[in-house]
């Protein structure tokens, strides 16, 4: 059940100890050896030169398995809804988890609480067969303990074998209770889901480490096999306004949260942003140097018709509001053009914007790791580059 | 007050580099720091605990180096630390992990257990909610503000997309907070004498009582498959000359594409 070196064999090159994420190597008497630590990623058998780093055992031989795994079968979407209106995030998964039905054979259901049919029918014409629908008014505002409640309910009922969420807020918060209730496994901002061939399990990955690393998740032995994507990672699926499907309106009879919401609060700011539905994004980083260079950048934005985005560091300076922050910590954002600014290009942010279909980058620095994922670079002051910038724009579009 | 505050000691990932050749994670010389986001967890606990009496305990889960980052815990303020360790814990998913939490939490008891929102090596933000699930409490995740505490009540601000919310409840509680909440302490030098002499409480599978079926990698439902290094564009243009020529040339290619 272990991963181990063959002693005899290892010469001691350290190659897999700088290797393993979860520092488990360690070297004894010249020899590498793999401790407690391990979390059995298997990136140390990868790298051996020597090939002496071995799987004594599979894995999953050892685990307990639910012994009615079979019996899990469809792909169900937790669609959120704000307001009353469903939220982009559930059309995106509605996309994938259509595509994923499609591979197993099976059925897409979606869950809606606290929304009326009208939102219930939306889901259906966006790749939908049925929709769990729970009208009552105490759902329209979200709460752990009645969220998960409910979707814990409906997955106990209808066996699905794939459950995907938002990682948003509301899905980041109460989803971990489903699962922990179900006693099953959840990977969280899924980049990729598809299902292996062989097995028909879901793989899941994710990146890991700020972003330094990508990991595949497997939930062999349990389901539902939980997921959670973040907003505009996936892409939304086909529109079909005469697609018809069943809405199954589910009624509860309380609904209690030792958690209440008191009050809601819309952030009360200059330029409202909304960075996820944003198709042009002109982002700041250290080298706008302050709020002056950050006025720059607004006045570009307004040129190009987009908003505004920052990095971490800009965001830690305080010359703009965390609501503008891409990457690892912010946002994810996917928009037609992303121009990056005086952003170096940490991994943590490049994780947030490298899916944007055009990403420009003006750095100081041609050695800039934002470079790497650009589709086109100016090396250059921002400060010289972005008022041309500006004022060519304006001539192009005549204003 | 009794307060559990839960901490991870993590790489700093901003220091951590891929090796471009073999593809892996280059950890060699990255210091290991207590998780950033329960540096903040860590203040709001201390700030209850100055405002309303009772103690703060600072709890984490890891190999036995991890002691060390339950000793910088207490120069900045913690009372008492608690090392959950065990060969038996290796390899737990958040499922695990929060499993083994919520029993050592139990066995020590708390009126509020606060965490980071979530950690920088998993980001998965899972074992906070997690872990008040097993222990049959509420939870309230990014926490921004904590407008009143008194018995047995708490009311809170929680972020959320486009604003945030009011949230009340009852105690206990479990909060995950974010880095706006607090600005976290320094260590002070009577909390460095103190965290010298600390005794640092070990906790394994017997003591907390924990099922060999819950924890560990035979606990855990998920299971890595395989690591690699994320893929990265190639094809780019790199537009030369003075800047009114780049401009130009980057507005010339904008429109080639009908992006203007």
């Amino acid at each position: 059940m272990s991963i181990v070196v063959r002693i005899e064999k290892c010469t001691g090159c350290e190659t897999c100890l700088s290797s393993c994420p979860f520092d488990a190597i360690v070297m004894k008497e010249g020899k590498a050896f793999i401790n407690e630590y391990c979390n059995y990623c298997k990136t140390c058998i990868s790298v051996c030169p020597e090939g002496v780093i071995i799987e004594t055992e599979e894995v999953s031989n050892l685990k307990p398995q639910m012994s009615n795994l079979k019996d899990y079968k469809d792909v169900l979407v937790f669609a959120e809804q704000r307001e009353g209106k469903v939220a982009t995030v559930a059309y995106e998964l509605l996309g994938i988890g259509r595509r994923l039905a499609d591979e197993l054979g099976t059925k897409l259901l979606a869950v809606l609480l606290g929304a009326d049919e009208s939102e219930a029918s939306e889901l259906i014409r966006w790749g939908a067969d049925k929709v769990y629908l729970c009208r009552d008014a105490a759902l329209q505002k979200f709460n752990d303990d009645s969220y998960a409640e409910v979707l814990t309910n409906v997955i106990k009922e209808q066996k699905p074998s794939i459950v995907l969420a938002g990682a948003t807020p509301i899905g980041r918060s109460f989803i971990p209770r489903v699962a922990a209730r179900l006693r099953t496994g959840l990977t969280a901002d899924c980049t990729s889901l598809e299902i292996d061939k062989e097995t028909k399990n879901l793989l899941q990955v994710r990146p890991a480490f700020g972003g330094n690393i990508m990991a595949t998740i497997l939930c062999p032995d349990y389901r539902p096999q939980m997921a959670t994507v973040r907003p505009r990672v996936m892409k939304k699926g086909e529109y079909n306004k005469n697609r018809t499907g069943e809405i199954v309106n589910i009624q509860i009879d309380e609904i209690t949260s030792r958690t209440k919401v008191v009050e809601t609060i819309k952030e009360i700011s200059g330029i409202s942003v909304n960075l996820h539905e944003a198709e042009i994004i002109v982002a700041g980083g250290r080298g706008a140097g302050g709020d002056k260079g950050f006025k720059m950048l607004e006045e570009l934005a307004q040129a190009f018709g987009g908003v505004v985005g920052a990095s971490r560091a800009a965001v830690d300076e305080g010359w703009i509001s965390y609501s503008h922050q891409v990457g690892q910590t912010g946002k994810t954002v996917n928009p037609k053009i992303y121009i990056a600014c005086g952003i170096s290009g940490a991994v943590q942010h490049l994780v947030g914007m490298q899916s944007s279909d055009i990403i420009i980058a003006i750095n100081k620095n041609p050695e800039a790791p934002i470079f790497n994922v650009a589709t086109y670079g100016i090396v250059g002051d921002m400060f010289e580059i972005v008022p041309l910038l500006i004022k060519k724009i304006k001539e192009v579009k005549g204003i | 007050m009794n307060i559990i505050v839960c901490i991870k000691q993590v790489p700093d990932t901003a220091e951590i580099r891929i090796n471009p050749e073999t593809n892996t994670l280059m950890r060699e010389g990255v210091p290991s720091i207590i998780n950033p986001f329960d540096l903040h967890a860590l203040e709001a606990g201390i700030k209850i605990k100055e405002q309303l009496g009772g103690k703060v305990l600072v709890l984490t889960m890891g190999p036995p180096q991890a002691e060390t980052a339950l000793r910088e815990a207490i120069s900045i303020g913690a009372d008492e630390a608690v090392l959950l360790s065990d060969r038996a814990f290796a390899g737990s998913d958040t499922w695990a992990t929060s499993y083994i939490l919520a029993q050592a939490v139990r066995k020590l008891g708390a009126d509020i257990i606060f965490c980071g929102k979530q950690a920088i090596d998993g980001d998965t933000a899972q074992v906070g909610p997690e872990t008040a699930e097993f222990l049959g409490i509420p939870h309230i995740s990014y926490v921004i503000k904590i407008e009143e505490i008194k018995d047995n009540y708490i009311r809170v601000q929680r972020l959320m997309d486009e604003g945030y919310d009011i949230v009340e409840s009852g105690l206990p509680v479990l909060l995950t907070v974010v880095k706006e909440l607090n600005q976290p302490r320094m260590p002070s030098l009577k909390g460095k004498m103190a965290a010298k002499k600390a005794e640092i409480k070990k906790m394994g599978q017997a003591e907390i009582e924990a099922d060999e079926n819950n924890i560990g990698l035979k606990g855990s439902p998920t299971q890595v498959k395989n690591i690699f290094a994320p893929q990265v564009k190639t094809e780019r243009k790199m537009l030369a000359g003075a800047p009114e020529e780049q401009v130009d040339a980057l507005i010339a290619e904008l429109r080639g594409i009908k992006c203007l």
